[in-house]
């Protein structure tokens, strides 16, 4: 019974189960949430059992239909994908549960189909192999991006969704001209061979691989928004509903993050090792954490400063280019865990947004009036998040920045110690200057709204989840060691 | 220079022209048509790059690549649309808010 339930087969279902729950939610809208919400849970079910199939085989590879690589397509799941499809799940389930009671029937019947894709799309994506595949998986997780962006059809959210499509598809088109380039060069688009081909071309790389590691590089550096390509980042994720904008911070930019973590340090890793190149996607880093801070610093509106937040938290992420060079292991743990930590606080700090929204009507930080004893639940929530974003102890936040600061130290990298402290100030500031607003009276007072439970309990679930994240640092970190197709990468996934 | 490659390069031109024209436009609907031109030109690539030799038989990986390109190209390319008309519907101009029209 037990060999059963591991042997099946847990990767396609990741696939199959959002894809079918897409169309169930299209074909009978009535029961659009039910279904939605039981699809959401199946994956929180088949992340498990694909777990459990890791921890007793190792990698896992699937090969669809039977055909496997070149001619075929592949699943494979290795320890950082497994981390990022968990992470999916439990973020996913949360943000389903909020969705049931946030939409109104003519919003739901929607967001349900649109949401479903985007798990199917995410959940494909962490399982893809090959540099072809992910390219349609990021189409797929773009076009329902932009879908769900726009969902509410306000002036905002409309013109947020066109600069969104616009930069996503500049993006991907990037991309994929950087495949054509890659593939005339080595004749494969499978990661593992590719990167073997790569390891014994890299001392004589010709233009066509430069031009395509800059291709893949920038687009995918504009779909995950790091400074100077967030431009499109603030409107979309600002005018988004708060489940929405939740998806789009907590998971959504992370997809592009991690294919350019993988490409970076399985594919290009014998060409950029000890390069500039590291270097300046550093600085990039450090400019979107200062900028970012300092501009949500500067918001009047909740959704926008937590959005600002997000393109700095974006540029912690990027720091590990240049650390991991020689400090692979422990920058690696430290981004890894940052970009867990990040998507359950930020998905928290959005969803009490929502509720705040709800409650009052706006979301002007400066007249939000005394929550913290009208909405406690909400506030805490709120107030979680913000301590794991900050990176204080015991917070998952703190164990990445620290883990990420202890890198920089070893190699005498003050200049990034610097940042990185001068960064957890700032949001300090900007957590704290929404915190005492909800404390205080404003000079006007709304009508407030009653929220419910769900809404309110599914956000302060999520926050501390970031916090509990602090204690289980052994666990999860162990996950990220099972072995996996980057065997061939010098550095110790 | 063999047709292959100067159907490559013909290609990356198209890539660069969309790009600029992607840039430089604001109104909405040219933006879409240049997005569409970038990516016939990455189309291009693919296909000219599929032939390997002179005398062997074309690639076929790199044709099935651009029919799923061209799939994704026109979905998106109708969303995009449809937004517009959605956008323009909503503020009375089919540009951008910070864009003011040409």
């Amino acid at each position: 019974m037990q060999n059963a339930f591991i042997e099946l087969p847990w990767a396609v279902a990741l696939i199959l189960l959002p894809l079918a729950g897409a169309m169930g939610c299209f074909l009978f809208p009535r029961i659009s949430r039910t279904l939605g919400l039981m699809t959401s849970f199946s994956i929180v079910v088949s992340v498990v059992g694909l777990g459990w199939q890791l921890l007793e085989h190792g990698s896992y590879r699937h090969a669809v239909g039977g055909w496997g690589a070149p001619l075929g397509i592949e699943l494979v799941a290795d320890g950082l994908s497994l981390l990022m499809l968990t992470t999916t799940a439990i973020v996913g389930f949360a943000i389903s549960v909020y969705s049931t009671t946030y939409f109104k029937p003519a919003l739901a019947v929607r967001f349900w189909p649109i949401w479903m894709c985007l798990l199917a799309a995410l959940n494909a994506l962490f399982l893809s192999a090959d540099i072809f595949n992910l390219y349609v998986t990021l189409e797929l997780l773009g076009l329902s991006a932009v879908a769900l962006t726009a969902l509410t059809g306000s002036k905002e959210a409309l013109s947020g969704a066109m600069r969104y499509l616009l930069a996503t598809l500049l993006a991907s088109l990037a991309y994929l001209l950087g495949v054509a380039l890659l593939y005339h060069s080595f004749g494969s688009v499978d990661i593992a061979v590719l990167a073997q081909q790569m390891q014994a071309a890299s001392p004589y790389a010709s233009g066509a691989i430069w031009a395509a590691l800059g291709l893949m590089a920038a687009g995918l550096m504009l779909k995950s928004a790091v400074f100077p390509l967030h431009f499109w980042l603030p409107p979309a994720h600002g005018s988004a509903p708060a489940p929405v904008s939740a998806l789009l911070s907590a998971l959504v930019v992370k997809a592009s993050f991690y294919i350019l973590l993988r490409l970076w340090f399985t594919l290009f890793e014998p060409l950029v090792n000890g390069e500039a190149i590291n270097t300046l996607l550093g600085l990039l880093g450090c400019a979107a954490i200062l900028w970012g801070s300092v501009q949500a610093l500067r918001q009047t509106r909740l959704k926008l400063l937590i959005a600002y937040s997000t393109v700095a938290q974006i540029g912690y992420l990027f720091l590990v280019f240049p650390l991991a060079a020689s400090m692979g292991s422990i920058a690696w743990n430290g981004v890894a865990y940052l970009i867990i930590s990040h998507a359950l606080a930020k998905s928290a700090m959005f969803l009490s947004a929502g509720n705040l929204l709800c409650f009052g009507g706006h979301d002007r930080i400066a007249d939000l009036d005394r929550v913290v004893q009208r909405l406690p639940l909400t506030a805490a929530a709120f107030a979680l998040a913000g301590v794991s974003i900050m990176g204080l102890p015991p917070s998952g936040g703190f164990i990445g920045k620290w883990l990420l600061l202890e890198a920089a130290i070893i190699q005498g990298r003050w200049d990034l110690v610097a940042v990185m402290i001068l960064g957890g100030l700032l949001a300090a500031a900007y957590i704290f200057k929404v915190i005492g607003h909800t404390f205080t009276q404003a000079p006007v007072t709304h009508e407030a709204q009653s929220v419910s439970a769900s809404m309110q309990w599914s956000a302060l679930l999520l926050a501390i989840g970031a916090m509990l994240l602090g204690f289980l640092s052994l666990p999860v970190l162990s996950l990220l060691n099972i072995s996996d197709i980057t065997a061939t990468s010098g550095v110790g996934l | 220079m063999n047709p292959a490659s100067f159907y490559a390069l013909v290609g990356i031109g198209l890539f660069c022209l969309g790009l600029f024209g992607l840039i430089m436009n604001s109104h909405l609907l040219r933006k879409i048509l240049a997005i569409n031109i970038m990516g016939s030109g990455v189309f291009l690539v693919l296909v000219a790059l599929a032939g390997r030799a002179e005398n062997m038989p074309a690639d076929p990986v790199p044709h099935a690549m651009v029919i799923t390109g061209i799939v994704v190209a026109i979905s998106a390319t109708a969303l995009a649309l449809t937004l517009m008309l959605r956008v323009a519907s909503e503020t009375g101009h089919a540009t951008l808010p910070d864009e003011v029209e040409k």
